[in-house]
């Protein structure tokens, strides 16, 4: 089980990786990432919580660190209301799974939580949230891990 | 069959499909792939390498260095280095320090109506202006794109805005586009196709339009377009392009919007967005007064050579007011030469302004001219979230070439139109 991390609306790209820790590489843009909002976000996320957010999760630049970050902190998915559409297909390809949620009324930061992303619900606490599934070509590419591996197994194929 | 929007259409083409459907998932043919510096050969090329694959078509590929021109520091040297090293290598076309890239690409015949593009940086859909079905991806789905020559496409909805009438003296595309963000919101484009319409948009320079398309990523659409139209093609001609006219490139009358929006152009004043993001529109008559220390034309929304003559428009005769510096980085060294031989470059260093190289700049936070803390900022760009020019205490406020610039005179933010009726409403 995880732990929900509430987020309100337009978190952006700026805070997910913040434009001065650019440089210093995944590690570096993880440990900073959401500390504008949530100062102590990436000491206290662990492995298996999952993101709760509002509406347009991900605006602004289409710099997939901001994806990648999460995904390097071991955050097992996003839910939001909405996503912006370059970090919704950034996650995508990096194999982070970003699903929208019609209703995230209920859910309380620090809930426990699962995350199931073939059946598109959210577990929390004794109740189950509905989430929009996953289309299934995209659902192909989460499962063999994103892009990279998804093409690798692709190209392979051809090779063969 | 109930007609298509444009953007449809050239989605249902690429994908060598009939039609298409909204909310369908697509696998799309890529006509041209953009890329630059910063997002492009250092980070698309060791997925290429983990691949094992070359370019599917090195011909269709072009890379524009634009963020880390000049290269004045170390880092920003060796980036620019690997960059000309991979263009050599992977023989793609190279357009190095010309210019930003989403200005570059058009003004070199690139671009042509009905193309379906994808671009490694988030205002691609400047594209869109042409007719191009243009939109930005990440670094690792460009590598997919350059390897495999395809790209998955949700197809989108198209949102269709109207803008009837016509602008007012001292009004600008940037106007429309910081107006749209406050009244939409930055999820107003919620990543669906924007496509602009109406006698205000028909009216607008190809470069005007083009602004109204690279501020549709603040839309947080995944394209903008503008249907093409006679200006569309003398334009990309002189570009060099070579273009027919294709009347089918436009949204069916009968075809089913995702929304239409109207906007009555006549009563829109210029605007300004207060820190830190672009939906915190209002009309610079409403806006608190705020004193300035850095006025910045710059960006591929706003110093292509229509920003640059706007601003001259006010700057010409007048000088800084005290205390006031102004920073001009034209975007590209095309638009540069043609603004210096008109006299318009000359206006804007006479009034205290000094130049900067063709490039992204401050913009993107680079450069020995990034915001130190505590400036306030009045910029043509196209985003004021907090720390990106520069550091997290700076304010940056987005306003129209005309808007920096008049208040670049007045040395806080004023209303162009009351520098404007002085002389020639040009
Ligand atoms: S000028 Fe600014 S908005 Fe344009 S491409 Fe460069 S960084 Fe992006």
């Amino acid at each position: 089980m995880g732990r929900v991390f509430m987020f309100g609306d337009n978190v952006d790209t700026d805070q997910l990786a913040p434009g001065q820790y650019m440089r210093g590489g995944i590690e570096a843009i993880a440990a900073h990432c959401l500390e504008m909002v949530r100062p102590d976000f990436a000491k206290v996320v662990r492995p298996g919580d999952v993101i709760v957010a509002g509406r347009n999760f991900g605006a602004g630049s289409s710099r997939e660190q901001a994806a990648e970050a999460l995904k390097h902190l071991g955050i097992a998915g996003v839910v939001a209301r909405s996503f912006a559409g370059i970090f919704y297909r950034n996650a995508i390809n990096l194999g982070l799974p970003a699903l929208v949620a019609p209703e995230i009324g209920g859910i309380a930061d620090g809930d426990a939580c699962a995350l199931d992303v073939e059946a598109a619900g959210l577990k929390v606490g004794n109740g189950e949230i509905a989430l929009e599934p996953v289309p299934d070509n995209l659902r192909r590419l989460l499962e063999d891990g994103g892009l990279v591996p998804h093409l690798k197994k692709r190209f392979a194929e051809v090779r063969r | 069959m109930s007609g298509a929007t444009l953007a449809q259409k050239i989605i249902a083409r690429a994908a060598g499909r009939e039609a298409v459907a909204p909310g369908e998932v697509v696998i799309a043919g890529v006509d041209m792939a953009m890329i630059h510096d910063s997002g492009g050969p250092r980070r698309v090329e060791p997925v290429l390498r983990e691949l094992g694959v070359g370019l599917w078509d090195p011909s269709k590929v072009v890379l524009i260095s634009d963020h880390f021109v000049p290269g004045d520091t170390e880092e920003g040297a060796r980036i620019l280095q690997l960059t000309r090293d991979w263009s050599a290598e992977r023989g793609v076309m190279f357009h190095d320090g010309e210019g930003i890239c989403h200005v570059v690409l058009p003004e070199r015949g690139h671009l042509k109506p009905g193309m379906l593009v994808v671009g490694g940086d988030s205002h691609s859909p400047t594209g869109g202006a042409f007719g191009a079905y243009m939109f930005g991806v990440g670094a690792t789905e460009m590598a997919g794109v350059l390897a495999t020559g395809e790209i998955w496409i949700k197809v989108p909805e198209t949102i269709m805005i109207e803008w009837r009438g016509r602008l007012g003296a001292g009004v600008l595309a940037k106007d429309m586009m910081l107006a749209l963000c406050g009244r939409l919101g930055m999820d107003g484009g919620a990543y669906q196709a924007v496509e602009y319409s109406g006698q205000a948009v028909v009216a607008l320079s190809m470069q005007e339009r083009m602004t109204l398309s690279n501020m549709a990523a603040e839309l947080g659409a995944q394209a903008a377009l503008i249907a093409p139209d006679a200006k569309t093609y003398a334009f990309l001609r002189t570009c060099g392009a070579q273009v027919t006219e294709d009347s089918s490139l436009r949204t069916d009358p009968e075809a089913s919007l995702g929304a239409h929006h109207v906007f009555d152009a006549a009563v829109l004043a210029p605007q300004v967005a207060a820190p830190h993001s672009p939906a915190n529109a209002m009309a610079v008559c409403e806006a608190p007064r705020t004193p300035l220390d850095l006025a910045y034309i710059g960006a591929c929304t706003g110093a292509k050579y229509d920003d640059l003559r706007n601003a001259a428009r006010i700057l010409k005769g007048r000088s800084l007011a005290p205390g006031v510096t102004l920073l001009v980085a034209p975007a590209s060294r095309r638009d540069q030469a043609r603004a210096a031989q008109e006299g318009i470059l000359g206006a804007l260093e006479n009034a205290g302004g000094r130049v900067l190289p063709n490039a992204c700049g401050i913009c993107a936070g680079y450069g020995a001219d990034r915001l130190a803390a505590g400036t306030r900022c009045i910029s043509s760009t196209a985003r004021n979230f907090r720390g990106r020019m520069g550091d997290p205490s700076a304010e940056v406020w987005l306003a129209s070439p005309l808007t920096v610039a008049a208040s670049a005179v007045a040395g806080e933010i004023v209303d162009p139109r009351d520098y404007l009726t002085e002389r020639e409403v040009a």
